[in-house]
């Protein structure tokens, strides 16, 4: 199982050169840049833990390529995923997020069904590993 | 030609490698020009600028070549009074740096204790990095950086920073090239207790005070660059202003001059306006010299000596009291 | 000369001029309050254009065909549409550019339908006039805050779907009519597992005989959820609420919603007032509302007779959808590329400046209404993913049907092709590439990598719609044009 949440899921893991690009472009368009890492990668978790806050104010990839190492070494078997913050109005929201490290391992989710009246089908989408205490998952 | 001849000749090429590189740079020498023509004097620190510039462009060739393998240490330390033109060394500086290719965008990101130093605990790691991050790139200079050390104070989170600064002048030595700045013998002290930091700088440079002769230079230059010029009653008794001043406490060099100049365009819109009247070109660019001779350098009762509060300035280095 | 003395001819019983009813004010000054629409005319022969302007303006506001003394019992200056300004249409000496403006309170606030009955009401078929477009209208901030606007918005959609920083990918169901409800669920699991973010009902896809609308829901949810737990990915499916009544989309809507499906759709044909309801009905359940705008094409596509989509584009985002078909560009249903960015801007900018280029004649300030995403759907397929991206941006719905289901591998493997194609030309933009040149290189490159791909590229290969546009901007550089 292969988590395709982000951007460039389906494209070969990004290089660092590869990811260093992506940083410039957000740079370029004045965006806040933030390292964030999860065990839990259910497609609703919206809230991963935040590696430090947002970067503000960079003129250069370096700082933030030095946070995703930093984060790698620290978290080698979680998902980190990079995110850009657009402050201008109208937006205010993240214009880019992309993985930049994975598990070894993803076991994936289940997929439970709960019968309901009329045929009807309550689904809940569980990730195998949020059966495992926090910080034990992988 | 023979198939041995061939041969040899190929040895001779293995033996001795004959590959050529330019040391030219336009940008380098525009800079070097530019550092020239805005700031007067400081021949030594001129030199020694040419020196690093030329060092790093021939480290940028042997590495071209193949030659060397480890980056330089590239990081280093100003020490000289205010106003004698450590800031704007740096900037250059990062720009040379920029134009040898040894830092990306060459942006200088300016900071004191302030920025890096945290109130509480735990606060200072992040803000610490949160400027060399912001740093990477470019240059980080850190204006009276012995601020950082207090050894009065045990709990200071001052020691946290050094060591966050330290780990990164070592480990990110591609991306940051960080530059000290302050008093001299502060920055020796601060050394002193700090020798990790002392060994991670390649560079040290001192910038001598200004003379007086530089310092009247230096008011042509800026009064020029402002659109203004000095009458010669003016210029004389700027001379005469000057050497009063040198003798005052907190005197800053550049920055005295600068601020002197600011009080005197004051002075002479003032003149202007209550004289009345019509204006030519001639009235609107000239500094005269009563505008001079009204500061309190000349006064009886000057309170030369304290700042504006009548209290001695906490740092000595900022406030400029002659008015 | 008195007011009086001035009217009494006015209203003197029988049939005058429109012009000298008042219909026809060249010297007027348009309020920041009004309403401003630029008709398309072409009077009848020996019909002046002003005449027609006035005609065009009373007949879409107070005016019938002849004086009414009842006129005199209201502020009637005031409720009186005026037509200010008539402009030849460049190249067509039988046309002309009508500029008339209508004073707000001739509008129900909220209300597209009363809008819509007055600038679209009887005008059109009116005599006096051989035919007639409505091309533009500029809509006051003033009435514009008087509507919600898209229930969800680009911004909200995006980060409840966590999706960033690329266009998202779509496909319609094929064929469109006659698959079981398994069979439908079918295709539309294999196409989110294989890489999309949503599969859509077609918009004749309501509950007939082969699939009634349960089964259709029940079985797109069981492939919406079994997808988002192969992937980690939310996905969607528009479920088509279209009935032949608001009790009966209300019923679908509300099984929709207790399914978990995030997005429903509807088509344009409901009605402007069955829009605004499902609008408000999808701002109160945290859905997101696509709109197919079936229908437009019966008055949108030619250029001398009906209503512009860009001001069909406007009121959907009065009305507040999320999603509208706006076009491709390269695919292949109808649109000029300069069009169709005008409608583009119109639905995602929050102010479009004028710009005849792209066929918009006004200034126009959104007011802070959401926007919309706008769909690129038909005849579109992976190998013109650098002319897709280049000419819609990131903010757009790509929805390859064919160029995912008739994908020689499969349905899966189809939309992992169009996704890898489009990851690979988002990441070479941001890197700084050219893509509307590197493009074909770029997809090469992927392609290596990726067989779906290469099979997608290779089956595709040729496959270009080029037809000449027949709603195309009428303007030429120099003239100034402004209301």
């Amino acid at each position: 199982m292969h988590i395709t949440q982000g951007q460039f899921s389906f494209l070969p893991p990004l290089t660092d050169e590869q990811i260093k690009a992506q940083v410039i472009w957000a740079l370029d368009h004045g965006w806040a840049i933030s390292v964030e890492y999860t065990d839990d990668p259910h497609p609703r978790n919206t809230y991963w833990e935040m590696y430090g806050h947002p970067m503000f104010d960079l003129r250069d990839p370096a700082g933030v390529m030095k946070e995703i190492s930093e984060c790698r070494r620290t978290f080698p078997n979680r998902y980190i995923r990079v995110m850009a913050f657009d402050s201008s109005k109208g937006w205010e929201t993240p214009r880019m997020s992309f993985i930049v490290n994975r598990p070894e391992h993803e076991p994936g989710f289940h997929l439970e069904r709960q019968e309901m009246q009329g045929r009807a089908i309550r689904y809940t989408v569980r990730p195998y590993v949020t059966e495992r205490p926090e910080g034990k998952r992988y | 030609m023979s198939t041995a001849q061939s041969h040899a000749d190929q040895e001779r090429t293995d033996a001795r490698d004959e590959r050529r590189i330019t040391l030219e740079n336009d940008g380098v020498r525009q800079i070097l020009e530019k550092v020239n023509r805005e700031l007067v004097g400081l021949a030594p620190v001129k030199a020694r600028i040419g020196q690093i510039a030329a060092l790093l462009m021939v480290e940028r060739a042997r590495h071209e070549l193949g030659l060397t393998t480890e980056p330089p240490t590239l990081h280093m330390c100003f020490t000289g009074n205010p106003g004698t033109g450590k800031t704007t060394m740096a900037l250059r500086m990062a720009e040379i740096l920029h134009e040898v290719g040894y830092v990306r965008s060459g942006h200088v990101i300016s900071v004191t204790r302030d920025d890096l130093v945290g109130q509480y605990i735990g606060h200072t790691a992040p803000k610490t990095k949160e400027v060399i991050k912001r740093a990477m790139g470019g240059v980080l200079f850190i204006d009276e950086a012995y601020y950082l050390y207090r050894p009065e104070n045990e709990r200071d989170y001052g020691q946290e920073a050094i060591e966050i600064l330290l780990q990164a002048m070592e480990n990110d030595r591609d991306d940051l090239v960080v530059i000290l700045a302050g008093y001299k013998d502060r920055m020796d002290r601060f050394f002193q207790s700090n020798p990790g930091l002392h060994s991670r700088i390649a560079h040290h440079i001192a910038f001598p005070d200004y003379s007086a002769d530089e310092l009247r230079t230096v008011a042509d230059l800026l009064l020029e660059e402002q659109g203004y010029h000095f009458t010669d009653d003016a210029r004389k008794a700027f001379a005469d202003y000057l050497q009063r001043r040198m003798q005052q406490p907190h005197f800053s060099n550049a920055r005295s001059v600068r601020n002197a100049l600011d009080r005197f365009r004051l002075r002479q819109a003032l003149r202007l306006t209550q004289q009345g009247g019509s204006l030519g070109v001639e009235d609107l660019t000239s500094i005269d010299a009563q505008e001079v001779l009204a500061s309190s350098v000349f006064g009886e009762n000057t309170d030369s000596g304290t700042g504006p509060s009548g209290q001695p300035s906490p740092q000595g280095s900022t406030t400029d009291p002659a008015s | 000369m008195s007011r009086q003395q001035d009217q009494e001819p006015r209203y003197t019983p029988g049939v005058i001029p429109y012009k000298q009813m008042g219909y026809w004010n060249p010297d007027y000054e348009v309020k920041d309050t009004d309403v401003v629409a630029v008709f398309r005319i072409t009077p009848q022969r020996g019909v002046d254009p002003e005449e027609a302007a006035a005609a065009v303006a009373g007949e879409s506001s107070t005016a019938t065909w002849t004086v009414v003394w009842t006129d005199r019992l209201t502020n009637c200056e005031l409720y009186r549409a005026k037509a200010f300004r008539v402009d030849p249409v460049p190249g067509n000496p039988e046309q002309h550019f009508a500029y008339i403006a209508y004073d707000l309170e001739l509008f129900e606030p909220g209300s597209i339908a009363n809008l819509t009955a007055s600038i679209i009401g009887n005008v059109f078929g009116f005599k006096a006039v051989k035919a007639l477009r409505l091309e533009d209208m500029h809509l006051p901030v003033a009435y514009l805050k008087t509507f919600s606007g898209p229930p969800t918005g680009i911004v909200v959609e995006r980060e409840r779907l966590d999706k960033f920083g690329r266009p998202l990918l779509g496909a319609t169901t094929k064929p469109k009519l006659g698959l079981s409800g398994r069979n439908y669920g079918r295709v539309v699991y294999e196409a989110l597992r294989g890489g999309l973010d949503f599969v859509k009902d077609d918009e004749n896809i309501n509950s007939q005989s082969f699939m009634h609308w349960r089964d259709r829901f029940l079985y797109c949810m069981e492939a919406v959820n079994r997808a988002s737990a192969a992937t980690g990915e939310v996905k969607g499916h528009y479920l088509n609420v279209t009935a032949g009544t608001m009790e009966q989309m209300y019923e679908r809507a509300e099984f929709a919603r207790e399914l978990g499906s995030v997005i429903v759709m509807i088509d344009l044909v409901i009605g402007y007032t069955a829009i605004q309801s499902m609008a408000n009905w999808c701002r109160k359940n945290d859905m997101i509302l696509h709109l197919h705008r079936a229908g437009h094409g019966t008055y949108t596509r030619q250029k001398n007779h009906g209503v512009a989509f860009r001001v069909i584009a406007k009121w959907m985002r009065m009305a507040g959808v999320d999603h509208i078909h706006a076009g491709t560009v390269v695919g292949k249903l109808e649109g000029d590329p300069h069009m169709v960015k005008g409608i583009y801007d119109t639905c995602r900018e929050p102010y479009t400046p004028r710009n005849l280029g792209t066929g918009l004649f006004f200034d126009q300030d959104w007011a802070a209404l959401g926007k919309i995403m706008p769909v690129a759907s038909g005849g579109i397929h992976a190998g013109q993913m650098h002319q897709l991206l280049t000419y819609l941006g990131e903010d757009v719905v790509l929805q390859f049907g064919g160029g995912t289901i008739g994908h020689p591998q499969g349905i899966a493997a189809g939309a992992q092709a169009n996704r890898v194609a489009l990851e690979a030309m988002v990441l070479a933009r941001n890197e700084g590439r050219d893509i509307w040149h590197e493009g074909p290189t770029i997809l090469n490159e992927a392609a290596r990598w990726c067989t779906p791909l290469r099979q997608a590229l290779e089956v595709w290969k040729d496959i270009t719609f080029n037809y000449a546009s027949t709603d195309t901007p009428d303007f030429v550089v120099q003239e100034s044009v402004s209301a």
